[in-house]
């Protein structure tokens, strides 16, 4: 067995061990250490004497003694240990392994990550260094920032978990419509951080997507009966459905209408559609699924001309009040042009306060150039060329603000 | 049991000298809000003290400067917000200091800071 071997297994069973020690000993940098010892151990003993029978169970018992001894060493860690009152607990508890506490742990993980009094980058920084069991130097990467950054960054949200006492449990059935957004949101924007890139083009950012994929599959396993879970874990699938057509050769963007449809992968579009069926049958819609319900229409057309713009038009008159967002009512105008016509929808963007976000300048331009208002549609391309994320999009936007000059 | 500070920050148009007076029903209902609010937390135990301060313009300084004890008027910093008032309480955890902040602000309609206090293991 391979270091790298034993870092994987180490990798997958990560999250749900951090989770049970920050429950037995109430302290992330304690479960933290304890757990890093363990790894160190395996990585030490597990080559040459192979895998223990059950390697998760093996490294939450190995981590848990390690740290029970280091703290009966140390005073500040007897303190933990006898205000815990956890002692006998933790030093005889029978460790269940099987789905059920383990994951109830996990679940209370999620929600003292994304707890709402951090903010959401913290949410996010914590939610891939202790869930996904991500090293600080890889969510720094995700990022873009410095590893001393995201260092910072989560030590200082951890010091805050600490001092403000944020707890470790799972909210109370009330309380889930104010503490299952964050949660939502920031497993969106882990799978964002990796599906806005082209496949292939960064192994560690695509993990991203997968590892948001992986989050909602478990927030799914763990909270079943609520639907937005299961709507959010449609739209990402049926988002990634269409990963490999959205990105031409040299990087850039590939629009919709102009998408290969043969590449969309028609097993994501299946199991998004038969996911989103079922949570919409619950008739408690919220964002995550009429979102989904969006992707899915667009991915029931054969051909873009195909589309039932109508449908996607409705569907948009549902989701604007439950966002208010000028993004969301930028989309609806984009479908409302579809049906009524580029002037239409024009109109409806013109007051949007989005003038710094280079997709309302890329939109704008596009309904300009479909009115023959050339000479606009290329000053709307540049500027969405210099507000634009990437250098494909840059190239991309300032070819078609040239194509309208001439 | 952990103690948090609840802090209630006063702005220039919400100070008593530019807000227009509240009607003296409205200002009895509002007196009536808050002290049901504060024995709640007195029964279960959460209060531990609170007080309301008056203006900033009340305030003194007083600093070591040079080994010279110097006395000034007004408040500590040029800020546009004043501390107006606060709960000392204590809770659990953050969850539950946060669900007494929110029934203060339901019944001032101001925003609050909620700030936790060292404690022995912190």
């Amino acid at each position: 067995m391979s270091a790298e071997q034993v870092g994987r297994i180490f990798r997958e069973g990560s999250g749900r061990a951090i989770a049970v020690l920050i429950r037995i000993f109430g302290d992330i940098d304690v479960a933290e250490d304890a757990l890093q010892e363990a790894f160190a151990l395996a990585l030490k003993t597990w080559p040459e004497g192979g895998l223990p029978p059950n390697p998760q169970a093996w490294l939450v018992t190995t981590a848990r003694n390690g740290a029970i001894d280091r703290l009966r060493r140390e005073s500040l860690g007897r303190a933990i240990l006898s205000d815990l009152v956890r002692e006998q607990a933790a030093a005889t508890e029978t460790l269940d392994l099987s789905l059920g506490p383990m994951d109830d742990d996990r679940l209370r993980l999620i929600f003292t990550c994304c707890h709402p009094a951090l903010s959401s980058e913290a949410q996010v920084a914590l939610t891939l260094r202790l869930l996904c069991g991500l090293a600080t130097h890889d969510v720094a990467r995700a990022f873009l920032v410095e590893e001393t950054t995201m260092a910072q960054r989560l030590v200082r949200a951890k010091r805050k978990i600490k001092s403000a006492h944020i707890p470790y449990r799972v909210p109370e059935a009330r309380e889930l419509p104010s503490r299952l957004p964050p949660v939502l949101a920031v497993a969106y924007l882990v799978y964002n951080a990796g599906a806005s890139r082209k496949p292939g083009a960064s192994a560690d950012l695509e993990d991203l997507g997968a590892e948001g994929i992986r989050l909602a599959r478990l927030l799914v396993a763990l909270l079943p009966r609520e639907p937005e879970v299961a709507g959010l874990l449609a739209l990402m699938l049926l988002n990634e459905s269409r990963r490999a057509a959205r990105f031409a050769g040299d990087g850039s963007i590939v629009l919709l209408r102009n998408q290969e449809r043969a590449q969309w992968d028609r097993s994501l579009i299946d199991e998004g559609q038969t996911i989103l069926r079922a949570c919409l049958q619950r008739d408690e819609p919220g964002p995550y699924q009429i979102q989904a319900a969006i992707q899915a229409v667009h991915a029931d057309a054969a051909t873009f001309g195909q589309t039932d713009w109508q449908q996607i038009v409705a569907l948009y008159d549902e989701l604007l009040p439950m966002t208010r967002s000028p993004v969301v009512a930028m989309n609806r105008a984009i479908a409302v042009g579809e049906v009524e016509g580029p002037q239409a929808a024009l109109d409806l963007i013109e007051n949007l306060d989005l003038d710094r976000y280079y997709l309302f300048h890329s939109t704008r331009a596009d309904f300009l150039r479909r009115l023959a208002r050339g000479a606009e549609a290329s000053l709307a391309y540049l500027k969405a060329a210099e507000l634009a994320p990437t250098d494909a999009e840059r190239r991309f936007l300032r070819s078609r603000s040239e194509e309208r000059l001439h | 049991m952990n103690q948090y500070l609840l802090s209630l920050h006063s702005t220039p148009d919400s100070t008593c000298a530019t807000q227009s007076p509240m009607p003296p029903e409205e200002m009895q209902k509002f007196m009536q809000r808050i002290e049901t609010l504060e024995s709640d937390m007195k029964e279960s135990g959460a209060w531990m003290f609170s007080g309301r301060l008056t203006e900033p313009e009340s305030a003194t300084v007083v600093r070591i400067t040079d080994g010279d004890t110097m006395t000034t008027d007004g408040p500590f910093a040029e800020s546009k917000e004043h501390l107006a008032g606060f709960y000392i309480l204590q809770a659990a955890d953050l969850d539950a200091a946060l669900e007494w902040a929110r029934k203060v602000t339901t019944c001032v309609g101001k925003p609050i800071e909620v700030r936790p206090f060292w404690g022995l293991q912190s």
